[in-house]
This record gives structure tokens, C-alpha cells and sequence, in this order.
């Protein structure tokens, strides 16, 4: 330890944490893996995910069945119902159609708007600050392990959706919604696409979220309002008299995902989609930085 | 000694010094316009009843809320413009501890740890395994918080102060919840602290305590700080202007008519004796004027004012007064 304090005082004026290895900067994820581990270790969360997982495997069962009883006449839903006796893998897809409204954003909105308010909440948000783990890095690593938490929640319905559509209604080459025929491993390729773009858009809802968390300290209120936001998006794009407000909604184009399963993709809307979504993303992770990073910490 | 060198690299010694601080929340003043000065290496008793303005202090010390007005300067930076090389020279316990519930005490540490831009991730599992040993929770370091009692929360926060070296240590009731043994010890580790050179800021609302740990002492009263200085001169100041003087007797009402004669205030005849606040009467007239006066003089005692007697002379009030 001499010999390092040694070093410091030639070096000039310097702090005796100076001489504490700088190598944490090297690792800039051990932080976001410590919040990667509360988020996926908090059973509220667990819950979540295990509710998205089975809602696959329960639509692929319900469909299986009905089929079976009146000979494939069953489903009349959002376009790929028809096609999942066709091929399993449009469970998948299915599954996401029936996860987007509401389960989906539920989980971002578990993640995100517990993600300032529940330290606050708890107290553990001064112990972070006082650390310091800084205000804008603490904002962008808890951000960072929503918009992770996401994209796991998407991909787990995907998989569960393979998973089960594969046992129940076999594989193969895949029939797109345009008719021409396309392989299996095709089809995957479009389902990773479309588990990422949903992921995009619900990194935006995140950050709508995460605005929301910096605004309490109740996190249940924070996490409720977010969905409240989803929900009432959702109404607003249902009314046909707001069709001009329609293409600002960030839930409008959401459903776009079903262009990946044309040929040729049609990235139109798909487009439009991710830069409303980077707009909303962008707009409130800067109001939640604004809001953050003056604010008066008593909790 | 290279130590030494080492903190007072930049000439000033101050660990902690703030200008006309204030704090105001709607239409209240929480702190009004302090000057706070802890010395370099003092172990700073910052006394006061609870809500006298000692936490919200705290906080706009470790950039947690902002002052309305006045400045701060900690270890040298401003703050709040300086607080991310500040802090991490600064241990902090702030308004009881605070962790997850589900975590164990040793996972809480690797997570704050882990906050740590600054902290080295090779050395973690052994520097939180040597601050849990030395506040004695390492044999309780896997149980989940929720199951430790208040006394081993409050020794929990305590060791994530200690997770790396600290130049300043800012310890808000340290010792609220723990029983008789864990005060020892907290003042113990405190002591420790204090000789290996660090800086330590303790706030409390028992007198006793900062009597027995602190080298300084700064008292708030309705978010005023009424005085600081070293610890030492407060009980001098107080012996001067404090002091009581107890006459024994059998004749209670002479011995205070003489005793107010003599200039002593606050004469109070009991019974079988008659106390006095001495003030600025030399003590060796006192028995004397009794004696020409012909009271028997059966005792005679000079009681030495508590801290808590110095605190009523500052402020009016009993200590108990919250403002």
C-alpha cells in the first residue's frame, strides 16, 4: 500500500481513492448485470414470464383441440389462427398477436416502472446515489436491463409458441400469408425479426415507464399508469373518428410485425413503427433524465 | 505518514465546510443558512433533537437534494458539481439503512458494490466479506435482510460504508436500534476509524453519545446550527456560565437570600439544601459570605454541568423539543 501512495504524492495533489484500481470502468456491465439479476430475480417478474410462456402452449391447445372437434374450422382470429394446423410455428406468431395488447406491455410495465420508483420505495435509491452510481448511469443501466427484459419476455413467447406449435401441429416448409411458400428455417428467421421489432416498440413503452417511475415513489402507481398509458392507446387507436391521430399513437403499427410473413417483406409501416417507437424512446428517457437528475431525493 | 500526506494534498484541511446552506421545502425552512466546518480528521458529533434539520443537512452534503441557497464544499469539490469525485471518498449512512428484502446481506453489498463505477470487481468478494467481519455480521452474511433484526440492518448500512477506504465517513444515528453492546461497538469502530485518519460526521440526537466519541460537535436547534467547535471548549464555556453550586444546610431560606446576594441566578431551595447556577461568581467567595452570615455550612459541592444542561443554556429548551 506504501509503495502505491508513494506513487500518488509524486504524481501531484491526488485522493487516496486514486490509487483504488481503475479497472471498474473497464467492466461497464458488471452494474447492468447486478440490475439484470434483481429484475429476473424478483418473483412478481418470474410470474410474468411464466404466464407468457403458457399462453402458447394454452392458444396451441385450444386450437388442437377445437380443430380436432369440428375438422379446422376453429380459430377466425387475426390472420396466422387459420394457418397454425398448417404449420406449428404460427403458434408463435399467433401467441404474439395475442400477447401484444396486454401481457406483453404488463411485463415492460413491471420492469420499467419499478425501476426508480421501487429503489425509492425502498430506500435503496439514496444508498445507490450516495455510492455514487450516478444519476444518468443508473437511469441508463436500469434502462437498459427494461428494454433487456423485454426482448426476453417477446423471445420466451416465441419459443414457448414454437415449442408448442411444433408438438402439436408438427413443422415444415412454411405457407406465407401472401401464399408462396417459403422454408422452415425461413420462417424462424422472420419470427427473430418479429421478436425484435415488437422488442423495439416495447423499449418505447419502457421508457414511457421509465418517465413514469421518476415521478413516485410508489412503484404498483408507477407500474399502473404505464399500462393505463398502453391500454388507453390501444382505445384511442380502436376510435376511427382520431384516425389523424392514429400514426403518432406508438401502439398503431405495432401489429405491423405480420408484414414480416409477405413476400417481399413489406418494411413500409415496419419502418414508420420503429422511428415512432425511437421517437417516444427518445422524448421520455430525456424528460425521465430531466426529471431524474434534479430531483430531490428524500425518500 | 504518507497517509497524511496524501489527504492534505491541496492545502486545506477541512473535510467539510459549507456557506449560509439553507434548505427550504414549500413554506418551510428545514435548514437555515449554516456554516458548517468539520475539520479534517475530527470525529464531528453533529447533535440535535430529531427534526432539527440534521438529515436534510446530510442530504444536500452528499448531493442528494439541492440547497435553496448557500454553497458546499466537500473534501475540497463543490458539491453538487463535484460530487461524483467526492463521493466516492465518502462513506455514507443516511436515515437508517435501507436494502432488499429478498437479497442476503452479502448479495446487498455485491449489488451496491457492483453500482460502483469505481470499485474493483476482483477484489469484491473480499473486501465485502472483510467490512461484514468488521461490523460482526460475517456469520449472518447469507441470511435475507428481511430476517436480520434493526440492529444488524443498521450494521449492514454500516458496512457498506466501510466496502472500500473512505477519507470521510457520514454516519446518520449510527446507532439508533442497536442495543447496549452494539453502541459500544459502533463507538468502538468509530474510534478505530478515527485514529486510522478517517474523517468521521456523526449525527445523533443522544448528548451522551456525541459526549463520548466526538473530538468536535456542532448543535442544531430548528434548522439553526447554535454552535461548533471542539467538544472540549463546549464543556469549558459551559463551566463557566453552567456551573451549580450545592449548599447543605439546616437554615435553606438564609443560605439563598445570602446566595443571592453573593450574584448567583436561579436559586432554588430544597430540601436540607439550596442550589444555584454560579455564573460569573468566583467560587471561593461563595463560602465565606455563608459563613459571616452565620448558615452553617454542612456541605458544599460544585456540580459540573452535563451536555444536556450546556444545550438547554444554548437554546432555552429542554432537549427533548423537537423543532
Amino acid at each position: 500500500m506504501s509503495a502505491a501512495e508513494a506513487d500518488v504524492v509524486v504524481g501531484g495533489p491526488a485522493t487516496r481513492t486514486d490509487q483504488l484500481p481503475r479497472t471498474g470502468r473497464a467492466l461497464p456491465l458488471r452494474f447492468l448485470r447486478s440490475e439484470l439479476q434483481i429484475v429476473f430475480g424478483r418473483r412478481r417478474n418470474l410470474a410474468l414470464l411464466g404466464v407468457l410462456a403458457a399462453i402458447p402452449v394454452l392458444l396451441a391447445i385450444a386450437i388442437k383441440v377445437s380443430s380436432d372437434d369440428d375438422d379446422g374450422g376453429g380459430g377466425g382470429g387475426p390472420g396466422f389462427f387459420e394457418a397454425i394446423t398448417s404449420n406449428g410455428l404460427f403458434v408463435a406468431f399467433a401467441a404474439l398477436a395475442a400477447t401484444l395488447p396486454l401481457f406483453l406491455p404488463l411485463a415492460v410495465a413491471a420492469a420499467s416502472g419499478d425501476a426508480i420508483a421501487g429503489e425509492a420505495n425502498q430506500g435503496t435509491l439514496r444508498y445507490l446515489l450516495t455510492i455514487p452510481a450516478g444519476r444518468t448511469r443508473l437511469l441508463l443501466t436500469k434502462y437498459a436491463a427494461v428494454v433487456i427484459f423485454g426482448l426476453v419476455a417477446t423471445a420466451l413467447v416465441a419459443l414457448a409458441g414454437v415449442v408448442a406449435g411444433l408438438a402439436l401441429f408438427g413443422g415444415g416448409d412454411v405457407i406465407l400469408l401472401s401464399g408462396t411458400t417459403t422454408s422452415f428455417l425461413d420462417g424462424v428467421g422472420r419470427l427473430a425479426l418479429s421478436v425484435l421489432y415488437l422488442s423495439a416498440c416495447l423499449a418505447a413503452l419502457g421508457a414511457i415507464g421509465m418517465f413514469i417511475s421518476t415521478l413516485t415513489e410508489q412503484p404498483i402507481a408507477a407500474i399502473v399508469a404505464t399500462i393505463g398509458v398502453d391500454v388507453l392507446m390501444f382505445i384511442l387507436d380502436s376510435i376511427s373518428q382520431l384516425a389523424w391521430l392514429h400514426p403518432w399513437l406508438l401502439v398503431d403499427r405495432w401489429t405491423a410485425f405480420g408484414d414480416l410473413l409477405r413476400d417481399p417483406v413489406s418494411t413500409d409501416v415496419i419502418g414508420q413503427g420503429l422511428l415512432v417507437s425511437l421517437a417516444y424512446a427518445v422524448v421520455f428517457m430525456t424528460a425521465a433524465w430531466a426529471r431524474f437528475s434534479s430531483k430531490d431525493i428524500t425518500s | 505518514m504518507s497517509t497524511q500526506t496524501v489527504r492534505t494534498a491541496g492545502g486545506d484541511t477541512a473535510a467539510v465546510r459549507t456557506a449560509g446552506l439553507t434548505k427550504r421545502f414549500r413554506n418551510q425552512t428545514a435548514v437555515g443558512g449554516i456554516d458548517l466546518e468539520v475539520p479534517g480528521g475530527a470525529v464531528y458529533g453533529f447533535l440535535g433533537p430529531n427534526g432539527s434539520g440534521k438529515t436534510t443537512t446530510i442530504r444536500m452534503l452528499l448531493g442528494l437534494i439541492a440547497p435553496t441557497s448557500g454553497t458546499i464544499e466537500l473534501l475540497g469539490e463543490p458539491i453538487p458539481g463535484g460530487a461524483a469525485r467526492a463521493l466516492r471518498r465518502v462513506g455514507a449512512l443516511v436515515e437508517g439503512p435501507a436494502f432488499h428484502p429478498y437479497l442476503s446481506g452479502r448479495a446487498n453489498l455485491a449489488r451496491l458494490d457492483a453500482a460502483d463505477p469505481h470499485s474493483d470487481a476482483r477484489t469484491a468478494p473480499a473486501r465485502i466479506d472483510a467490512a461484514l467481519d468488521r461490523v460482526g455480521l460475517l456469520p449472518a452474511a447469507t441470511k435475507r435482510y428481511r430476517a436480520y433484526s434493526l440492529g444488524m440492518r443498521q450494521r449492514l448500512a454500516i458496512a457498506n460504508a466501510l466496502l472500500v477506504p473512505r477519507d470521510l465517513l457520514m454516519l446518520d444515528e449510527p446507532t439508533n436500534g442497536l442495543d447496549p453492546q452494539g453502541t459500544r461497538e459502533v463507538r468502538h469502530l468509530v474510534g478505530e476509524l478515527a485514529t486510522e485518519g478517517t474523517t468521521v460526521l456523526v449525527s445523533s440526537h443522544l448528548l451522551s453519545e456525541v459526549d463520548q466519541m466526538c473530538s468536535h460537535v456542532g448543535v442544531m436547534f430548528e434548522g439553526k446550527l447554535l454552535m461548533q467547535g471542539l467538544l472540549s471548549d463546549l464543556h469549558t464555556e459551559a463551566n463557566r456560565t453552567a456551573q451549580t453550586v450545592r449548599v447543605d444546610t439546616d437554615r435553606v431560606e438564609d443560605a439563598a437570600a445570602v446566595l443571592r446576594t453573593v450574584g448567583l441566578t436561579d436559586v432554588r431551595p430544597g430540601v436540607g439544601h439550596v442550589t444555584g447556577l454560579l455564573g460569573e461568581v468566583a467560587i471561593e467567595k461563595v463560602v465565606p459570605e455563608l459563613v459571616n452570615d452565620g448558615v452553617p455550612v454542612l456541605g458544599f459541592a460544585v456540580l459540573r454541568p452535563s451536555l444536556e444542561d450546556v444545550f438547554v443554556s444554548l437554546t432555552g429548551e429542554g432537549f427533548d423539543v423537537s423543532g
